[in-house]
Parts: C-alpha cells; sequence; structure tokens
C-alpha cells in the first residue's frame, strides 16, 4: 500500500520536472517490494538527522534494496552493517547522467571509496534535497568538486571539474583560461587555490546554485 | 604566546591560573560545593567582585562538564601548565579552550561589566564542547542532588541540547556521527527533563471542526441569474462557452409565454447574444443575487463578494512584492554582474536534477557553448565598428517595430468596432462571430517572430537582446488587452443605456399591474405578480457579458496554444523526423530543424494569462477555475511536448539573475489589470438586476450599508471620519515622505556597502601579501576535515609549507585585458596605503561567518592562524 502511493507520488514528481524523461518515470515502477521493516526508533532518529518524512525514507530505502537485492536485507530492525559498492549506486538515474556522480557518492561514503551504507545514502539525498540549507550544500559541493580530496579546489580540481562539465570540447588554453579565471575571480586570499571560504563566498551569491544542486527522488 | 594578547592580559591570567589549582583541587573532591559557588557566582555577581574569582568559578563549572580527561591538552604547550596545575577538565576540541581563553581576555579588557553576559557565553562553549565531543557521557552530573543554580543550569543544558536535536540535520557531519549524537542528546533531554519536572506535557489534539453547511435560503428579492429565461430555454442548448463558438444562431424571436407586462414588447430581445447554460451558471457575475445574508450564519453574499475580488488583488499584490524582496535579498543582485561569472558557471551550471541521456547531452552542449561565449567575451576588447551604420540600423528597427505594435493595436480596435456591429445582426458566420478572438491570437502569434526578426537588425548582446525582445512582447500583449478592454467599456457603455430602458419600462409595468391590480381587487395589499421567475424580462447585466469576453479570451488562448504545439512543434517534429530519410538536404541539422523551447516567451505567456485572470476573476468567479485546469493540463501537454519534440534553445540567457525580472513584469500586469477593475468598482453603476450588488448605485455601497447596519453606531462616525479627505491627504503625504525616507537610507546603505567592499578588497589585496598558510580555527574547516574520508588510514598531514610573506601574486597571463596591468600598479599602492592603518582593517579582515568572537580592535588579524596544526 505505502510502496503503491510512493510510486504514485514518485511519478507525479518527476512529471513536474520538466528536464527529467519518461526513461526514469518507467524506471520507477519497479516490481513491488512487500515490506520493509524499520524500527521506531530508527525511524525517528533518520526523521531527525535528515530532510525526509517517514514515507520518504521507506522509499529511499526501497530503492536502496533495489540497487542490490541480494546484498541488503529487508529486515532493517537490528540495523545491519552493508554497505553498497559505488558502481550499483551511481547507476541509478538520478546519478546516471551526472558527470560527478563518483564524486558526489564518494564525498558521502565514509571510506572513501564509494561504498554507501544505508545511512550514507540517506544522508547524500538528504543533502541534495530541496530542504537542505545553503550552507549545507555548499559544504557538500565544496566535497565533490574537490578532486584530489584536500580540502582546497586547485587548479587540478578545477580542470577535472570543467573537463567532465565540457565532455573535454574545450581546448587546453581554453580550459588553462576559464581555471585562471575561476580562481581569480573567486580566490580572496591569494593562495591560487579556493579554500572553504573563498568558495562558500562565492556560492552564496551564485543565484543558481541552490536549484541546481538538488536531486529529487 | 599564541594569542595576541597584551602583558596585562597575560598577568591576569597567570594570577587567575594561581587562584584556580587549589580551588581546583579542592573542588575535585567536592565538586558539588564548587559547584554551587560557581553557580551563585554566576547569580549574584556584583560590581566590586574581582573577576578572578568569577573566572574560578567558570573554571569549575566546565570540570564538572568535562568529566574525562585525556591527554590532548599536555601537547598544547601554552596551556600545559595551566591543565596540570589546576587539574581541570579540558573540552576536547582545543579551538573551544582557545576561545574560552579568548573570552578571558575580552571579558577582562572590556570590564566587569561585561561578565556576565561572557560567562554565559562561556557555559554555552563549554555545552557545545559537550555535545560535540564524542566520547562524552555525563556520568558526573548524574550523581548529583540539584540545587537552583544547577537546576539553572541543567535547563539551559537540556535547551542547549533540544535545540541541537532540532538542528542536527543542518550540521555537516557523518549520519554516524550525527546518529551517535542524536542519540546522547535525546537520551540526555529524556534523562532530565524528566528530572526538572517539566515531562512531557499534555497534548492537544487538534480537532476538525467540520464547516456547516450553509443553507442557500430560496433567493428572495431579485431574481438570481440561475434560472434561464423562458425565451432562451430552448435555444440554449450548449453547455460550455466552448460550445458558443458552433451554435448557429436560430433566434426566432418568441414573445414570452405570458405576455403580462406588455411593457417587454419594447425590449430589444434581438441584441442579445444567446450564450447557452454557462452564462447563468456558477461561472459568471450574474449568479449571485444580492440577498443581503444567507442562512442561518447570515453569510453575507455581496460583501464578500466584493471583499474577494478586492481581497484577491491585494494578496496578490502582497505576493508579489514579498517575493521580489526575497528574491532581490537572496540574489543581493545589484553592480556584482562580473564577479563571479566563470566561478558561477563552472559550479553551478550542471543541473543534478538531470536524469536524462538526451538532457544531458544537450546540457552539455549547452555549457560548453557558454563558456566559449564568455572565453569570447572575455578575449574581445571593445570593437572599433561603425557606430553611425549600427545606429541607424537601431532607431529603423525600433521604428518597425513601432509600426507593427500600432498596426496591432489599430487591428484590434477595428475588429473590436465591427464585433460590435456584428452583434445586432443574425446572420453571421463563424468566423464574424470569432473574429475578435482569432485575430488576438493570430497577433500574439505573428508577432513574437517578427519582433525576433527585426531585432537582427540591433546586433545586441543576447542578454540584452532578450530583454528587449521580452519588453516588446509585453507590450504588444498589453497593448492588444487595453484596446480590447476599451473597446469593450464602449459596449459596457452602450449596454447601460439599454439596461437604463429596460429599467424604466419594468418600472412602469409594475406599476401598471399594481394599479390594476388594487383596482380589481380593491385591495392595497400588494401580491408579487404570478409570474415564473424565468420570464422576466432582464437587463443586459453588463459585468456578466465582460466576463464571458474573458472567458471566451482565455478558451481561444487556450486552444490557440495547443494548437500552436500540436503544429508548429510535433507535426514538425514529425516531418523532420521521418522525411529526412528521403531529402536532399539534412532536414535535423539544416533548415527547419526541431522547434526549441522558447523558456522565456512561455513565461510571458503565464505572466499575461495570470494578468487576464485577475481582471476577469471579478466578473467571472469560475474563470479561476477554468484557469486552474488549464496550467494543470498544460502543464503535462507542454511536458510532453518538450520531451518529445523540442531541443533546447541552442543559447539559453538569462532575461536576468535575481529572477526579478519576471516578478516585476507581473507586478507591472498586477498593476494594469488592477486598474480596470477598481474603475468599473468605483465609477460604474451596477446592472439593476443582477449580481450581488443589484439596487446599488456604486459597488462600493455595500461597504456602507454593513457599517451602517452591522456595526454599532459609532463605527460608522468612526469610519466617515477616516474617509474624510482632510485625514487621507495628510495620510497619503506622510507615506509619500516616508517612501523619500526610506529611499535615501537605503542610498546611504548602499554607499556604505561599497565602501565596505573597497574594504574588503583592500584588506583581501592585503592578506595576499602577508599570506602564511597555516589552517584557521574555522569550525567548518574541521568539519570539513572530519568528513575527509578514513582518517584514521591517512597519516597526520605534515603542516603546510608556510609561504614566504610577501609572495606577490603571480603575473597575470597574458590573455587578461590590457587594464589589469594598472590595477596590480593600483593594488601596491592599496597595500601600502591598508598596511599604515590596521585599525581601519581590522574589522573586516574576515568574513562575519562561524569564526568565533571578533577580537578586541587592537588584536589584528593575525591572531589564530600562527598557531600549528590541531593535534588529531
Amino acid at each position: 500500500m505505502i510502496l503503491h502511493r510512493c510510486v504514485i507520488v514518485s511519478i507525479l514528481c518527476k512529471f513536474r520536472l520538466h528536464l527529467k524523461g519518461f526513461v526514469i518515470m518507467c524506471s520507477a515502477i519497479k516490481p513491488s517490494i512487500q515490506s520493509i521493516c524499520f524500527s521506531h526508533a530508527v525511524f525517528l532518529s533518520l526523521q531527525d538527522c535528515t530532510f525526509f518524512t517517514r514515507k520518504e525514507i521507506l522509499r529511499l530505502h526501497g530503492r536502496y534494496h533495489e540497487l542490490a537485492p541480494h546484498l541488503v536485507p529487508m529486515d532493517y530492525t537490528n540495523e545491519p552493517d552493508c554497505k553498497i559498492p559505488l558502481a550499483l549506486i551511481v547507476n541509478m538515474p538520478e546519478l546516471k547522467e551526472n558527470p560527478f556522480r563518483n564524486r558526489i557518492v564518494e564525498s558521502f561514503s565514509e571510506d572513501g571509496m564509494g561504498n554507501l551504507s544505508f545511512n550514507e545514502f540517506v544522508d547524500m539525498f538528504s543533502v541534495l534535497s530541496e530542504m537542505a540549507p545553503r550552507e549545507l550544500k555548499a559544504i557538500y559541493a565544496f566535497k565533490i568538486y574537490d578532486f584530489n580530496v584536500d580540502n582546497y579546489l586547485c587548479k587540478e580540481d578545477l580542470e577535472k571539474t570543467l573537463n567532465k562539465l565540457t565532455k573535454e570540447e574545450l581546448t587546453p588554453e581554453e580550459v588553462e583560461l576559464v581555471c585562471e579565471k575561476t580562481i581569480e575571480e573567486a580566490d580572496l586570499d591569494g593562495d591560487h587555490k579556493l579554500s572553504f571560504a573563498d568558495f562558500e563566498n562565492m556560492i552564496s551569491r551564485a543565484p543558481d546554485f541552490l536549484s541546481t544542486f538538488h536531486i529529487r527522488i | 604566546g599564541k594569542k595576541p594578547a597584551s602583558d596585562d592580559d597575560d598577568d591576569d591570567e597567570d594570577d587567575e591560573e594561581e587562584d584556580e589549582a587549589p580551588r581546583g583541587r579542592r573542588g575535585a573532591n567536592r565538586k558539588k560545593l564548587a559547584k554551587k559557588r560557581g553557580g551563585n557566582d554566576d547569580e549574584d555577581e556584583s560590581e566590586d567582585e574581582p573577576p578572578k574569582r568569577k573566572r574560578g568559578g567558570a573554571a569549575n563549572k566546565k570540570k564538572g562538564g568535562k568529566a574525562q580527561d585525556s591527554d590532548e591538552e599536555d601537547s598544547d604547550v601554552g596551556k600545559g601548565k595551566k591543565g596540570k596545575k589546576g587539574g581541570g577538565k579540558k573540552g576536547k576540541k582545543e579551538e573551544e579552550e582557545e576561545e574560552t581563553k579568548g573570552k578571558k581576555g575580552d571579558g577582562k579588557g572590556k570590564g566587569k561589566g561585561k561578565g556576565k553576559d561572557d560567562d554565559k557565553d562561556k557555559k554555552k562553549k563549554k555545552k557545545k564542547g559537550d555535545s560535540s565531543s564524542d566520547s562524552n557521557s555525563n556520568s558526573s552530573e548524574e550523581e548529583e542532588s540539584m540545587s537552583e543554580g544547577e537546576m539553572a543550569r541543567l535547563m539551559e543544558e537540556v535547551e542547549e541540547k533540544k535545540k541541537l536535536i532540532a538542528n542536527i540535520r543542518n550540521k555537516p557531519w557523518r549520519m554516524q556521527r550525527r546518529l551517535k549524537l542524536l542519540k546522547e542528546a535525546q537520551e540526555f533531554v529524556d534523562k532530565f527533563e524528566g528530572a526538572l519536572g517539566k515531562g512531557k506535557g499534555r497534548k492537544w489534539y487538534a480537532y476538525k471542526v467540520m464547516m456547516t453547511k450553509v443553507l442557500m435560503g430560496l433567493p428572495y428579492g431579485s431574481i438570481p441569474r440561475k434560472t434561464v429565461p423562458r425565451a432562451e430555454q430552448d435555444t440554449a442548448q450548449d453547455y460550455s462557452v466552448l460550445m458558443d463558438f458552433n451554435v448557429s444562431l436560430a433566434s426566432n424571436l418568441r414573445p414570452p409565454a405570458q405576455t403580462l407586462p406588455q411593457a417587454c414588447c419594447t425590449q430589444p430581445q434581438g441584441e442579445h447574444p444567446l450564450r447557452g447554460y454557462c452564462k447563468y451558471s456558477v461561472l459568471f457575475y450574474g449568479y449571485y443575487n444580492d440577498q443581503r445574508t444567507v442562512g442561518v450564519l447570515k453569510f453575507r453574499l455581496p460583501l464578500s463578494y466584493l471583499m474577494v475580488g478586492i481581497g484577491t488583488f491585494g494578496y496578490s499584490l502582497m505576493l508579489v512584492i514579498r517575493t521580489m524582496a526575497k528574491n532581490a535579498d537572496v540574489g543581493g543582485g545589484d553592480g556584482e554582474d562580473s564577479d563571479f561569472t566563470f566561478a558561477w558557471k563552472m559550479f553551478t551550471s550542471w543541473d543534478y536534477l538531470i536524469g536524462n541521456a538526451e538532457t544531458a547531452d544537450n546540457k552539455y552542449a549547452s555549457i560548453t557553448t557558454s563558456f566559449k561565449e564568455s572565453i569570447v567575451d572575455e578575449q574581445e576588447n571593445q570593437k572599433d565598428e561603425n557606430i553611425h551604420l549600427r545606429r541607424f540600423l537601431r532607431v529603423l528597427a525600433n521604428f518597425l517595430i513601432t509600426c507593427s505594435l500600432g498596426g496591432s493595436g489599430y487591428l484590434i480596435y477595428f475588429v473590436v468596432k465591427r464585433s460590435q456591429e456584428f452583434a445586432t445582426r443574425d446572420d453571421l458566420s463563424w468566423y464574424e462571430k470569432n473574429e475578435m478572438e482569432i485575430v488576438m491570437s493570430l497577433l500574439g502569434l505573428v508577432c513574437p517572430p517578427l519582433f525576433e526578426t527585426i531585432a537582427e537588425l540591433e546586433d545586441y548582446h543576447p542578454r540584452i537582446a532578450l530583454k528587449w525582445q521580452l519588453g516588446r512582447i509585453f507590450a504588444l500583449f498589453l497593448g492588444n488587452l487595453y484596446t480590447f478592454l476599451f473597446a469593450l467599456f464602449d459596449e459596457v457603455n452602450t449596454k447601460l443605456e439599454e439596461e437604463q430602458s429596460i429599467k424604466n419600462a419594468s418600472i412602469w409595468a409594475m406599476k401598471e399591474y399594481y394599479a390594476n391590480y388594487s383596482r380589481l381587487m380593491n385591495d392595497s395589499e400588494a401580491t408579487p405578480p404570478p409570474m415564473d421567475p424565468a420570464d422576466v424580462i432582464r437587463g443586459p447585466c453588463w459585468e456578466t457579458a465582460v466576463g464571458i469576453e474573458f472567458v471566451k479570451l482565455t478558451v481561444s488562448d487556450i486552444q490557440v496554444s495547443y494548437l500552436t504545439i500540436l503544429i508548429g512543434d510535433f507535426a514538425r517534429a514529425v516531418i523532420v523526423r521521418f522525411l529526412n530519410y528521403c531529402w536532399c538536404w539534412d532536414l535535423e541539422a539544416g533548415f527547419p530543424s526541431y522547434g526549441e523551447f522558447d523558456i522565456s516567451g512561455n513565461v510571458l505567456g503565464l505572466v499575461f494569462n495570470q494578468g487576464m485572470i485577475w481582471m476577469g476573476a471579478f466578473y467571472a468567479p469560475g474563470l479561476v477555475g477554468i484557469n486552474v485546469l488549464r496550467l494543470l493540463s498544460s502543464m503535462y501537454y507542454q511536458c510532453w511536448a518538450v520531451m518529445a519534440t523540442n531541443v533546447p534553445h541552442e543559447r539559453v540567457f538569462k532575461a536576468s539573475k535575481s529572477n526579478n525580472f519576471y516578478m516585476g513584469l507581473l507586478l507591472l500586469v498586477l498593476f494594469l489589470s488592477l486598474l480596470p477593475v477598481v474603475y468599473t468598482i468605483m465609477t460604474l453603476p451596477p446592472s439593476f438586476d443582477c449580481g450581488p450588488f443589484s439596487g446599488k448605485d456604486k459597488m462600493f455601497d455595500i461597504i456602507m450599508e454593513t457599517i451602517d447596519l452591522d456595526l454599532p453606531a459609532f463605527m460608522g462616525t468612526l469610519f466617515s471620519y477616516a474617509a474624510n479627505p482632510g485625514l487621507i491627504i495628510p495620510a497619503v503625504l506622510l507615506m509619500v515622505l516616508a517612501i523619500y525616507y526610506l529611499n535615501s537610507v537605503s542610498e546611504a546603505y548602499q554607499n556604505s556597502n561599497m565602501e565596505l567592499k573597497k574594504k574588503m578588497k583592500m584588506a583581501r589585496d592585503e592578506e595576499k601579501n602577508r599570506r602564511n598558510n597555516a589552517d584557521t580555527t574555522n569550525q567548518v574547516m574541521k568539519d570539513l576535515e572530519d568528513l575527509l574520508p578514513n582518517r584514521s588510514l591517512i597519516p597526520p598531514a605534515p603542516p603546510e609549507p608556510e609561504k614566504p610573506p610577501e609572495q606577490e601574486p603571480k603575473p597575470k597571463p597574458t590573455k587578461t585585458k590590457p587594464g589589469t596591468a594598472g590595477k596590480g600598479v593600483n593594488l601596491q599602492k592599496d597595500v601600502a596605503l591598508a598596511s599604515s592603518n590596521p585599525n581601519a582593517r581590522g574589522p573586516v579582515s574576515r568574513p562575519p561567518g562561524p569564526r568565533g568572537p571578533g577580537p578586541g580592535p587592537g588584536a589584528g588579524p593575525g591572531r589564530g592562524r600562527g598557531r600549528g596544526p590541531p593535534p588529531r
């Protein structure tokens, strides 16, 4: 019953997105998941720690289970310790087309390799949800664009970002120029790489950041 | 000496440490006592109490909080002595310590007056340390019995925890840590809330109150328009306005079945256009009657009709303004156009919502184009070109566009006039009946592409060109709408005359009837004439007529937009797709291609549509419902069309950064649609026999009536005073002055903003020079570090090599504009200026973010930077 409703809701949500294709819509209608057991406490704490409602958490668990039915047990009452590898998560329709999909998953995994437990999985979509505040999103965006995980966006990171964004269609000179300009614009302290303070200062004024850094599930 | 504290401070601190030591030892044994004293110190702090003592108390309290000692502070050289001597327990986070220490110094500097605040701060800090340290079990607190101060402190702590629980989802922590902390906090709250006797509190259940049905009494007084007149009953067979287009005009002027008042023959019934049942439905103004109160609850229908009509405008106005203000706030969109072009493009241009391969490909393409564009913009200096030709072309383009605007206006006027002519005739073809709507829709269809073609002449930057284009289309729509309105008002005036004659005639007939009645029956008692409501002759009810025009306009608008999509996009896409197999050139890449989805045009259409609804809703309340249906259906329909047949715009340019461009248009439309409605409410007399205001001279008389009849008498006098021009004019004057004042204030703010920006830039340049690269004590940085994967596996990062302090920024690459060379020179000058006056740049040397308390004026920007990496 719940699942049924979930599917309807998700279809409606997806219809609302003009940019989302029907491919996703079809994939949202998957064979049913009978019953997912959670203890009440888990629900409450998850609700407190994320921006999701009970229903959405259930739906998320459905999706999580779907990714690796053999790995993830249905019964979550005693919080089993299981993780789904990056390769499986990245294939979710929500992430499949994202040029930064690997980085997204890696930044949310505790081991940095992209293996996500359910909690981290929920965390990921909570941060990317509509309700998350700008500051929180900024922090995770910074982490996502920080390819070499040194807490600074250096030129190397920017080049990678740019090449992913444009599918490497810019010439090296153009890439160089764009990265130079980006650093020049956003770097407040003159160390030729962007620290989080620089990044936040820049992103907090970006008009599109909230609307683009956002995944609906 | 890590923090730049004055000698004075150091001395004080030493004293404090000395003092702290014995107290601390004592406190170790009799913690409770010390704590109590600490709490009391907080409560009854007096002026002459030495600050040390207070501080000692605070430190002791701290001990209580941090039950578990750790060796960490030993590594901290500056604190080691203090930590060992006092035996005080330090928080795990060094940062907290630092801040607390800083606080102490601060507090001393500021004097005793601030002491209390300081203390509170400290408490908070401590608690934060509490809540964010992982292994903190509050064992020490559990054993204690409660004293007054203890209670207060605990309460505060509980509050703190509660706040943490509420905000934990906003913290950038790992989920595992979050869950753990949450659990701890919840346990803490549960335990101590019970102890404090607060309990869970009674829960109040909200009951849903069912609205009692308002029984609509039978219409009394004027006959509502719900009843279809007998004369129209057999011809009014269609069910919606939509069908109106196909109604054959076979109206034989039947005399009413009961020709009681002879006067009715004088009624110019032939002028009535046939509108079908819809005309008498809830869709239109005429449906409602002027019954003052309805049902047991005395629902005041006419009053609420007026209030809803005006309230809608007020609410929309408020909403639009609020949204605009919010957008302006968020966007901060003043002159920062070129500040972050590339950075924003780099970090916010990918839309994470994209989940479709084709869309993603398009997005990649459009991002690439936009980057290339900005690169070209960047490289391109102002070209020399023939400015005279450019000017001539622009003037020409504007001339052409003005011509076409005027032409379209005239065309509409002409058509409306003609339709009034047609209204008197019976033998109309389908085209002639719907000429006006068709012409208006066609104009809306043809003109925008025409404008776009003409705009090619002007050769503006795409963003400016888009603004012009939108402005022109807007002018076209608005001009058309207003021409249509003026023509409509002409019609309304003729209707009013006609109505006057009908009114006179029926009054005369009634008098006649009553005269006959009383003469025949010899009875002065007035009985209403035995007549079916459907047979009564009625006036034209101009309000309904206006409503009908708006509904027709909306419906035809729907039809046109749907047909456009079906033919212009879908058919084209099908042809391009399938004829491509057998065609001489590439249809997909070549000439016809697929239709582009024009975002700005669609938004403008929505804005315009909204304006029409605002205007028409007073006369046709059902229009709102129609529009909701239309918007819903068109959302899905257009969604399908976009997915199936359209390609994204080749160059997507937003008309404005802060979305306020469209909101501004919406506001303008709202204002312009407000005008005619308010005009009619204020000046035109309502129809005498239809609508909620029938029988009144003016629509707003209903308010007067309510004041007179329903409110106590003094309210009436109050309102009459309030409506006095002598009061209103000063009020308006005051408001104007207030606007003036606020305006100048905002200007002043803007100036100071600019000043601050300048200062920030200066500080930034200066910082570039004396940058040493140690990490900051920023909380956020800590969190970020915390989020690094597998901290335990990675060896502790070696301290970053310090950069030479006077490192100049690298020479700019050759591709930058020549102007930057001058900037470099400037920069050095700025630095020289800046460093000569350290006080001025102190406050702006760091963003006012979460970096902890600002240093005193003498502290300077170096504080907190020279320290080594946090021990991890």
